[in-house]
């Protein structure tokens, strides 16, 4: 019972907004599955509310956002919000997708903790999220 | 985090984030959980337990889904817990279940967890019935349990819900399907989901032939057959009525006193195990087993002696 592997990494991926491509979204889930995650695909047309009332029933460590349609500025720093309101303080907030560095910058100063561009592994992902999602007791 | 006692005040209380974190706490089988089980049994309201399952595609989850919605109607509350399968070699899993539960995503009233299972056979997950122990704790009813797609013999919710709900589609399959053992018989009701699809009437026609005829040592009733349409919604309220009747059978005497049985061999059986994996004697034993040595249940005997 004291096999890390008894309790692993559970991430949310989710597909904030209008955009209704959600190959990527998948193929992350599929990855990450495989890396040993536990990982709730909520589907498409996510609102900022319905992500983090998900996230708060499912407890996740790890909100994983993919998002193409350059609504990026309106909706996850929103996620980011809602969470530390509902005292989720603990809880890695990630995006990925087509995302100016101009907006990562900007992202990253409203409390998202890394933004994933094009070309990324899914290795890299999973490493980042086992080294930075909070450890349970 | 705050400690055990306090997420389950918490939810108790209708938070939301400390159910959410003692349902965790009750997956990883955290350190204090077991201190904690007498207060979780004890703050019980007595929700309805009803297990929901079927093949995998039978359209499970979208029967969930439109089952919340007609109790939602009914101003019940839900809670639900759906298993889904883990990698018997990574222990990953992904869970979809919420893909068809948009429509609740916003509802404060319906609190649904997936888990995944984590190593179990049986279509549950070990820590099922706690979960559901706490979603009832924290006053929803009834109280769902999704198991992983079932195949013919994943009778354990059977063992654990208090209404079981087995799902089947028009291509169940010919005849004969409908008379084996199994998954079919431990139903208290049987739905054929899909039926809009062409074959469903006739699906239920030959399940309720083939079921009324039970006999010989068989002394269950023959269960209700419904067919339902989870997305257009045809059938789901009659579904909700039957399963909301089937309630007070469920709590006959007799029933309790089963699934009583099932819960307390199974809490022996961890039990022992967990006892057994801590004497000194557990590796060279496991050994003896492994060069054929010794049979195992000889070895069992020897992990757990009688006097002890």
């Amino acid at each position: 019972m004291d096999d890390p592997r008894s309790t692993p990494i559970r991430v949310l991926i989710a597909k904030p907004g209008l955009d209704g491509h959600d190959r990527g979204a998948k193929v992350l889930a599929r990855g990450l599955r495989d890396e040993g995650f536990e990982v709730i695909y909520t589907g498409l047309r996510q609102t900022p509310e319905m992500i983090v009332d998900a996230a708060e029933q499912e407890d996740v460590d790890v909100i994983g956002m993919s998002i193409l349609s350059g609504a990026h500025m309106a909706l996850l720093p929103r996620v980011v919000e809602l969470s530390r309101s509902r005292g989720m303080d603990d809880v890695l907030i990630a995006a990925g997708g087509i995302i100016p560095d101009a907006d990562v910058a900007k992202l990253k100063a409203s409390g998202i903790s890394e933004v994933f561009g094009p070309g990324t592994s899914i290795g890299q992902i999973a490493g980042y999220f086992r080294e930075h999602a909070r450890r349970r007791a | 985090m705050a400690d055990l006692p306090d997420l389950l005040r918490g939810a108790v209380a209708g938070e939301r984030l400390p159910l959410a974190r003692l349902l965790t706490a009750i997956e990883n089988d955290a350190p204090g959980l077991r201190e904690l089980l007498p207060e979780l049994f004890a703050a019980g309201r007595g929700g309805h337990l009803v297990g929901i399952t079927g093949p995998p595609g039978s359209g499970k989850s979208t029967l969930v889904n439109a089952l919340t919605d007609e109790w939602r109607r009914r101003e019940r509350r839900v809670g639900i817990v759906a298993v889904d399968p883990s990698s018997p070699y990574t222990g990953g899993a992904i869970m979809g279940d919420r893909i068809r539960m948009m429509g609740h995503a916003a509802d404060r009233d319906v609190f649904m967890r997936s888990m995944a299972s984590r190593g179990e056979l049986g279509g549950i997950a070990a820590a099922t019935w706690m979960a559901a122990a706490a979603l009832d704790a924290a006053g929803y009813d009834p109280i769902l349990i999704e198991t992983v797609g079932a195949g013919q013999s994943e009778v354990e919710i059977a063992r654990l819900a208090e209404t079981t709900v087995v799902v089947e589609v028009p291509e169940m399959g010919d005849e004969v399907q409908a008379i084996k053992a199994g998954l079919l018989e431990v139903a208290d009701l049987l739905v054929v989901n899909k039926g809009d699809r062409p074959g469903a009437d006739l699906a239920a026609r030959h399940l309720r032939a083939m079921l009324s005829t039970a006999g010989g040592r068989v002394t269950r009733k023959p269960p209700p057959i419904m067919v339902t349409a989870a997305i257009s919604g045809d059938g789901v309220a009659a579904l909700v009525d039957a399963i909301d009747a089937h309630r007070s059978a469920a709590r006959s005497a007799e029933a309790v006193q089963r699934r009583a049985g099932h819960q307390l061999q199974r809490a022996l059986a961890e039990l022992a195990i967990r006892r057994a994996a801590r004497d000194p004697a557990w590796e060279a034993t496991l050994q003896s087993v492994a060069d054929r040595e010794l049979d195992p249940f000889t070895a069992a005997e020897r992990l757990l002696p009688e006097d002890r």
